[in-house]
């Protein structure tokens, strides 16, 4: 029996505004979708994995609950927004040793709706609130989530003479594939210039540097190709994945030019069997530009340095040698504060070739980078469309 | 050494909650003294401060720091949603590289901060909050 690891469905809910659903809606709106997308019996799920935190409302047991999953498998594991690149690489471990057959992953979220366009700049603690563990020692002093991502491009443009206006390219190519996706948040193009010239947040970083709030959910199934081949869809095989972390909280990052990717790409890649130039597309955690050049450099696609100029080029916009966030990423589609999950929704609709005007030519391998925290724990999924060899 | 070490009179930010660890930390910031760990047996030195060395696991001993350090880092906050940061925008917050070696978070105060700059040499000081709680801030060096 071939257990090798496949994704056979995926479903999105509603997005980018939707005030009638909360998150537990989302949850359950995208599990629909995907399980009727796989085309198999809600019975048949034995694994469920999600990534929420927020204890009685839709942890993973209190999902398991509440949509019945009858599982052998369970799987909780929150590294941030990169939570669902490392459940890819725990479901395709279980999936391959018999732990499960069919595991459903969800995802839901009614940030925008509930909380604002708060993430970013907020603050997450209340004045004069005391506050223990780790965190005690950056409360004091106000950062913000933006400030933290902000950091490493100051000193990436310090080392490596990275430009704002290179980063700004980034937001300009997603941007571009925003305006295919009648969902997206923000769809009206934008330039160099409205990227520069929006107004600064934290140093180096402007507003149109940083991404958007939204509501939304998402939801996969894993299998294995064994059963796959009774499916409907086209199986999107699990070439490899894996997953690193450096630090949690952004004080204990050491070196403000590179992620944990630089050991979880090569792993990821390693198991694959494939380099960077195989990649047909990327889907990156785009939380902020920086994201994606330190992910693009830590991952291995471009060597220390190197980001900027090849992002210049246009390298990861429409058209160009490695097209990136086709769905309009988080900076201009859909982010509902853990993005993960759409990097692999995403990945998947371009490689059954179902990405309409937004699909990468003849697209076989797909890499989702997600970045949970602040850099902090870096999952890596690649996906195929062609049984692993 | 002993460093500056100023009395707040209304202190509204988030404030450490003192555990059986970071107390130690925090009382010596009241009395002007930047304490981080170094592990007797490896010699691995560490900020923040925790339960055992992150190199070897051993127990760790405090080491005072000379409160010198340089930029390694910086974000100017231009917007914030939360009082009383809020009023307090633009500030930096920025990671110093201690003469010591570990990077640690802190803002850099006394200063324009359209002047701030990467490698620029800074010296701590401290805000007394309350008995047992000081906060280490940074200031460029002339």
């Amino acid at each position: 029996m071939d257990r090798t690891p496949v994704i056979v469905g995926i479903g999105l809910s509603d997005y980018p505004k939707t005030p009638h659903l909360d998150g537990v809606q989302h949850h359950a709106l995208a599990a629909q979708r995907a399980i009727a997308d796989a085309g198999i019996a809600k019975s048949e799920i034995d694994g469920y994995v999600n990534a929420s935190s927020n204890m009685m409302i839709d942890d993973p047991v209190t999902m398991s609950e509440y949509l019945r999953i009858n599982h052998r498998y369970i799987d909780g594991t929150m590294t941030g927004g990169s939570s669902f690149e490392f459940h890819v690489q725990h479901l395709a471990a279980a999936i391959k040793e018999g732990l499960c057959d069919t595991a459903l992953v969800t995802y839901g979220s009614d940030y925008l709706s509930r909380m604002g366009r708060s993430l970013g700049t907020g603050g997450f603690q209340r004045p004069g609130q005391r506050v223990a563990g780790p965190i005690q020692y950056e409360v004091p002093y106000g950062n913000s989530l933006v400030g933290a991502y902000a950091m490493y491009a100051m000193r990436h443009m310090h080392e490596y003479g990275t430009t704002s206006e290179q980063l700004a390219q980034i937001a300009v190519g997603v941007r571009e594939y925003a305006t295919l996706n009648p969902n997206a948040i923000y769809r009206d193009p934008i330039t160099i210039d409205d990227v520069i010239n929006s107004r600064m947040v934290a140093d180096p970083l402007h507003k149109l540097d940083c991404c958007a709030i939204t509501d939304g959910g998402g939801a996969f199934i894993m299998t294995t190709a064994e059963r796959a081949k009774d499916l409907p869809n086209k199986p999107i095989y699990v070439l490899g994945a894996a997953g690193a972390q450096t630090h949690w909280n952004i004080s204990q990052q050491s070196d403000f030019t590179t992620s944990a990717g630089a050991q979880s790409g090569p792993e990821a890649f390693a198991r694959a069997g494939l380099t960077p130039a195989d990649v047909d597309m990327i889907m990156f955690y785009d939380s902020f530009t920086i994201t994606c050049l330190i992910l693009l450099e830590s991952l291995g696609f471009v060597g220390r340095g190197e980001g900027g100029p090849f992002i210049a080029e246009g390298n990861l916009r429409k058209g160009g040698s490695l097209p990136m966030n086709t769905d309009g990423g988080g900076l201009s589609s859909c982010h509902p504060g853990m993005r993960g999950m759409f990097l692999i929704l995403e990945a998947v609709r371009q490689l059954r070739g179902d990405a309409g005007e937004a699909q990468v030519p003849n697209c076989k391998v797909a890499l989702a980078g997600g970045s949970g925290g602040w850099l902090s724990c870096i999952g890596v999924a690649i996906l195929g469309n062609e049984a692993p060899g | 050494m002993k460093n500056k070490v100023r009395n707040a009179t209304e202190f509204l930010k988030p404030l450490p909650d003192p555990d059986a660890i970071s107390s130690e930390y925090w009382r010596a910031a009241t009395e002007g003294r930047l304490l981080i760990q170094e592990c007797p047996t490896c010699g691995h030195r560490q900020w923040y401060p925790r339960a055992l060395c992150t190199e070897c696991s051993s127990d760790t001993q405090w080491l005072e720091c000379s409160g010198l350090g340089t930029v390694n880092t910086f974000t100017i906050i231009r917007q914030y949603g939360m009082q009383p940061f809020k009023q307090e925008l633009p500030y930096i917050v920025a990671m110093i590289e201690l003469e010591e070696g570990p990077l640690i978070m802190g803002n850099i105060t006394d200063c324009d901060v359209e002047t701030v700059r990467i490698g620029d040499p800074v010296s701590v000081w401290f805000l007394k909050i309350e008995e047992g709680i000081g906060i280490p801030y940074w200031s460029p060096d002339a």
